[in-house]
């Protein structure tokens, strides 16, 4: 016999994305990934249609392109660029990894244990940082040349 | 079986996308360094000038193509995988496919169709 | 004949090193509206873990609180909480070890409450049951009424021991972001099992798994966010298994994925030969 009981609901629902424990970088790479991702998709809608303005000729454009000359613009610009940074360094560290590659291969459990998550740790920091120069070199590229 | 044949193709357009946009990064956010090695058109890239001169190239019409496909495929498919884990009904799930499916084609088309346009109408613009 | 005498408690082992705070989040479905949490001091001794806090809780001072555990020694994943930020074992954690004058502890997010800080498992064991975690052979009739055993060598062992080794506590589930929300996602400890059994040697079973591992709730639905192998109290690494499951897919799907044939079965040896150089067991006490 089934007996009825009355639970209660714990699902950590879209703040369980984020985080919210003493979990490692990736866990919060991955949800950083998620918000770059829709962010580079929401502007790369929008740029489908302001870069097809130039079907109308210059004019056209270029009365386009007015409406995005202002620095709050230029700004979310630059969020895309970093948000493009980081979301092709991290991205191909997931095609690697999500293909079972650099991840070490099974042994047997012997405490302290090693993960593939520890594994594929330098590849993280190594491409973090190239992202992190690429970043320097836009923000250089964009505020002050 | 259907979803891992999705899956496949989310990752290769990934890496087409890393080859491709880099490319159109370097040069619309990269230039002054490209000027450095004396690659660059000098200039703003965003102005209509430097605009029209990359939309006459075939090298350009045919990266914006590919580009447009990947990108495209990869960040629906992608946001709809984000709406697939929120516990929603079979058949909303099947609504948000053809929806994303029917609208992904509807902006290739409208893309590429600019691209080529341009391409094909110098005179035009 | 050597004696054995248990080793002497010193009675410094017994002294109070120091008073934490349990803050535990009580829950009871007869008179709470909602979780609320309750603080309670509780004197630690040196080598006292979490679990041992509770059971001083419920000897000494709140005998109706409601917590699940049995070995205490980490290998029935009975106690499986959120301590100070990470799903742990209760039983598995030092009190002196987490190095805070306050203990947290909520019952494992992501299942349902039943009361205080046990968690509703059934959901959970109902997704392991749905990838088949047994040996599936051809040979049906070897199975029922073996006439061997099925070969398999130490190397091949290595390949799937490791994640053999879950308890089923669940606490991968608690830190996965996507069981957060998706109610659907067969979840990384039964992900991981079943890849325990594709790669065992002995297995025959992939094809049958593949509808509900690849299916749209199934492996792609992992984005490495690699916090269930963080929090695995075992060192099964599911987020490992989860992406060679994916990696046997794609190579799959480039026609390169080599599915290596199970392997035979050896005949019981007739008889026993036994080895000289190993003396004899003694004879039996209790007839
Ligand atoms: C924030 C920085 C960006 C700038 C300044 C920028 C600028 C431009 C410009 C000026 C064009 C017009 C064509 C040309 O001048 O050669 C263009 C076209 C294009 N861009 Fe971008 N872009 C940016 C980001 C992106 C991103 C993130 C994506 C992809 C997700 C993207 C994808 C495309 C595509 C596919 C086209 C061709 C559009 C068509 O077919 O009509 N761009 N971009
Ligand atoms: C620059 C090259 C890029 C690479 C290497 C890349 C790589 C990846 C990879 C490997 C994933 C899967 C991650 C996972 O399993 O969670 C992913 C997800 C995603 N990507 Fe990209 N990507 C790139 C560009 C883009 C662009 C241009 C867009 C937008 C148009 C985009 C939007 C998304 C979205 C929305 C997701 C889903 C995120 C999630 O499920 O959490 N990506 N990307
Ligand atoms: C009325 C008397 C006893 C009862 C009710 C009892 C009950 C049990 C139970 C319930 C278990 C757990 C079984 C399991 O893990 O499946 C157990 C295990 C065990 N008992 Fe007893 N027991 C009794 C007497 C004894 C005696 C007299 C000895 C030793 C001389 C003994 C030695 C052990 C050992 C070594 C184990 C561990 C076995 C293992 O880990 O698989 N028990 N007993
Ligand atoms: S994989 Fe690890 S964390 Fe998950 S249920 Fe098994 S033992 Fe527990
Ligand atoms: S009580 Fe058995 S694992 Fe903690």
């Amino acid at each position: 016999m089934k007996v009825e009981v009355k639970h209660r609901k714990n699902k950590l629902g879209i703040v369980g994305w984020i985080g919210g424990g003493r979990f490692g970088a990736e866990r919060y790479a991955y949800a950083l990934h998620r918000l770059t991702g829709l962010g580079i998709l929401a502007y790369f809608l929008l740029h489908i249609f302001v870069t097809g303005s130039r079907i109308g000729g210059r004019q056209s454009w270029e009365s386009a392109m007015a409406n995005f000359k202002t620095p709050l613009f230029k700004f979310g610009e630059f969020l895309v660029f970093l948000a493009f940074a980081y979301h092709a360094l991290n991205g191909l560290r997931l095609i690697i990894t999500e293909l079972g590659f650099m991840l070490g291969k099974a042994q047997r459990p012997v405490f302290p244990y090693v993960t593939s998550v520890h594994r594929q740790r330098p590849l993280f920091i190594g491409l973090m940082i190239v992202a992190a120069i690429i970043i320097i070199f836009g923000g250089a590229d964009f505020y002050f040349i | 079986m259907r979803e891992s044949t999705l899956w496949f193709w989310h990752i290769i357009a990934g890496a087409v996308i890393f080859v491709f946009l880099g490319l159109h990064m370097f040069i619309m956010h990269l230039e002054s360094i490209l000027g450095f090695l004396g690659l660059g058109y000098g200039g703003d890239v965003t102005s209509a000038q430097s605009v029209f001169m990359r939309s006459q190239q075939g090298f350009y019409m045919v990266t914006y193509i590919v580009l447009l496909g990947a990108a495209l495929y990869h960040g629906l498919y992608g946001f709809r995988n984000i709406l697939f884990e929120l516990s929603l009904s079979r058949t909303l799930e099947k609504i948000i496919n053809w929806f994303f499916a029917l609208g992904g084609l509807a902006l290739f088309i409208y893309g590429t169709y600019v691209t080529v346009f341009i391409f094909f109408n110098p005179t035009a613009v | 004949m050597s004696e054995t005498s248990a080793p002497e408690v010193q009675s410094s082992d017994l002294k109070v090193i120091k008073n934490v705070t349990f803050e535990i989040l009580r829950y009871s479905p007869e008179k709470d509206e909602a979780p609320r949490a309750q603080k309670f001091q509780v004197p630690v001794i040196k080598g006292m873990t979490v679990l041992d806090g509770l059971l001083w809780i419920k000897e000494n001072l709140d005998a109706s609180l409601a917590y699940r555990s049995s070995c205490r020694m980490g290998v029935c994943g009975s106690c499986g909480m959120f301590i100070n930020g990470l799903p742990r074992l209760a039983c598995n954690n030092q009190i002196v070890h987490l190095n805070a004058d306050t203990i947290t502890i909520k019952p494992l997010p992501n299942y349902n409450i039943i009361r205080d800080l046990v968690p509703d498992l059934e959901g959970f064991f109902d997704k392991h049951e749905s990838i088949q975690p047994y040996m599936i052979r051809e040979q049906v009739e070897e199975l029922n009424n073996p006439t061997g055993e099925f070969f398999q060598s130490p190397d091949e062992l290595v390949d799937y021991i490791q994640f053999a080794y879950c308890i089923k506590c669940g606490l991968c589930l608690s830190a996965c972001p996507t069981v957060a929300t998706d109610d659907n996602f067969i979840g990384p400890q039964a992900l991981a099992q079943a890849y325990r059994y594709n790669v065992d040697s002995r297995d025959e079973g992939a094809k049958e798994r593949e509808e509900e591992l690849y299916s749209s709730h199934g492996v792609w639905r992992c984005h490495f966010a690699g916090a269930c192998s963080d929090v695995c109290p075992k060192g099964v690494d599911p987020a490992f298994a989860i992406q060679l499951l994916k990696q046997n897919m794609f190579m799959q799907k480039l026609h390169v994925h080599k599915q290596k044939p199970a392997t035979h079965v050896i005949p019981w040896v007739a008889e026993h030969i036994p080895n000289e150089k190993i003396p004899k067991a003694p004879e039996r006490t209790v007839k």
